[in-house]
């Protein structure tokens, strides 16, 4: 598209009118909602009220401000630092956590074409796979330089769960690879839009099912949301790793929180539920491309609803389960799910 | 400039926005937030009593353990990945297919042979 007739300043002006349309508007959206959306679910399934106090004037919309108040409060309240060695490296911490998180929405597919994806890289999945985990580090190096115990467990503990997890969902994934023959999210998208005997849509959620079960334990593991929270799991390390975050160094940590959840949804959307594909719909005019644009975000909040409802309706594991869960029942059965898909589509593609 | 390599000038672009956004919130934080300190509130938490001893504590040798492990495995998956993007142009090609099929096999078979090694010796127990 040519805005200024400079390529390179046109370059840099898409690339963050894009940034501003999905990132920005959509993502941070969607995990604004969910800080107040997370708590009102919680209390539907508890049967209990919920956040309902903030209010504009006479007007509180069943708490919905929350998520207007509590950013608001979170940055006029005290960015502490406290007694320890590495001052620097606490605050760089949750910095470390949210960046990764968002540049990863820099490959995902939005839509059809190049318009609607922010880099047309053809790494695709596995640019997610390298960033995606980089987040990490950031509740690490801030559990480390918190210069506290209950920090330095969390910390261990996330290191550990995040690179148990890492291999599994490395490995499920491959069956995806395989089947559709990339690793480029948009041609992966692409390849989704047959149907299979004519009505089933060839979705990686039919094709490849052991995968998507796989997909999402690894990814909220990976996320260390509850039952796999026990980095933070409050009854056995107060906070966890950000006991002695406070104020928005606390929220970015949160936030990151919130934004993986959206982006396990949009990943998931893209890899196991078509993407933007509609099964039947083909073509190119705007109508169907906006249609294709909603489908996409539909897919992804299903997911992320589907998420809430795991992370409030399952008991927390303890650490041992959770790394026997890890390596014994979830690389194995990666493992066998690969080599059944390959035998299974060589068998197909050879008969053909 | 070549088109594929577009995408990772896009990247850039992201990172650094991305990176602004997160340092300005903290930097308003900063400018808003008030600075109070004394010794007591700025010691570690350990539920209200006095810290003891260093957080810089030694940890159990499993963490280390696992990490070794994690190497090894993601290694290995990484090498698959190729051959996953390539496998239906390979499989169907003649006398390639069957031996993209067989490779795959002894490769998953060192992998998990691998696994059932840790497994065996104890080292996945978590107690």
């Amino acid at each position: 598209m040519v805005i200024t007739g400079n390529l390179y300043l046109d370059l840099v002006l898409m690339t963050l009118l894009k940034f501003a349309g999905f990132v920005l508007v959509f993502v941070m959206g969607v995990a604004t909602v969910l800080t107040w959306l997370e708590r009102k679910y919680s209390a539907v399934i508890q049967d209990r009220i919920g956040p309902n106090r903030a209010n504009i004037g006479r007007f509180r919309l069943g708490g919905l401000f929350h998520m207007l108040a509590d950013p608001i409060k979170m940055l006029t309240k005290e960015d502490f630092t406290p007694d320890t060695p590495n001052p620097w490296m606490f605050r760089l911490a949750p910095l470390l956590a949210f960046v990764p998180a968002l540049v990863v929405f820099a490959v995902i597919p939005f839509g059809p074409g190049d318009n609607f994806q922010i880099s047309n890289s053809e790494l695709g999945i596995l640019f997610i796979f390298a960033i995606a985990s980089l987040n990490v580090y950031g509740s690490v190096m801030g559990a480390w330089a918190s210069n506290n115990k209950w920090s330095l467990m969390g910390g261990l503990r996330i290191s550990a769960q995040m690179i148990s997890y890492e291999v599994a969902i490395g490995l499920a994934l491959c069956g995806i690879f395989m089947i559709y023959g990339s690793v480029d999210l948009q041609e992966i998208v692409r390849n989704q839009g047959e149907l299979l005997w004519g009505f089933v849509p060839a979705w990686g959620i039919f094709l490849q099912p052991v995968a998507f079960v796989l997909y999402l334990t690894c990814a909220i593991a990976e996320n260390k949301r509850a039952p796999f929270d026990v980095a933070e799991a409050e009854s056995e390390l107060a906070a966890g790793y950000w006991t002695e975050y406070s104020s928005m160094a606390f929220a970015l940590f949160a936030l990151a929180e919130f934004i993986e959840i959206v982006l396990i949804g949009c990943v998931g959307a893209t890899l196991f539920l078509g993407g933007w594909q509609i099964p039947g719909v083909t073509g190119t005019s705007p109508g169907i491309v906006v249609a294709q644009i909603a489908a996409f975000l539909a897919k992804t909040i299903f997911l992320i609803w589907l998420q809430m409802t795991i992370r409030w309706t399952l008991p927390r594991f303890r650490y041992d389960q959770v790394m026997r869960l890890g390596w014994r029942i979830l690389l194995p059965a990666s493992l066998v799910n690969l080599v059944v898909t390959g035998v299974v589509l060589a068998l197909i593609d050879r008969s053909r | 400039m070549l088109h594929s390599q577009m995408g990772y000038l896009q990247i850039l672009i992201v990172i650094v926005a991305v990176t602004v956004m997160g340092i300005g919130i903290l930097v308003v934080n900063r400018l808003l937030g008030p600075r109070r300190t004394n010794a007591v509130k700025s010691a570690a938490f350990e539920c209200g009593s006095d810290p003891i001893g260093s957080a810089r504590q030694r940890f159990s040798v499993k963490f280390y353990l696992i990490a070794i492990f994690f190497i090894v495995f993601d290694i290995e998956s990484v090498f698959m990945y190729p051959w996953a993007a390539l496998f239906r142009e390979l499989v169907v090609e003649p006398g390639v297919g069957w031996v993209t099929v067989g490779e795959m096999f002894v490769f998953v078979g060192i992998l998990g042979a691998g696994l059932a090694y840790v497994w065996r010796r104890g080292a996945l127990d978590w107690d």
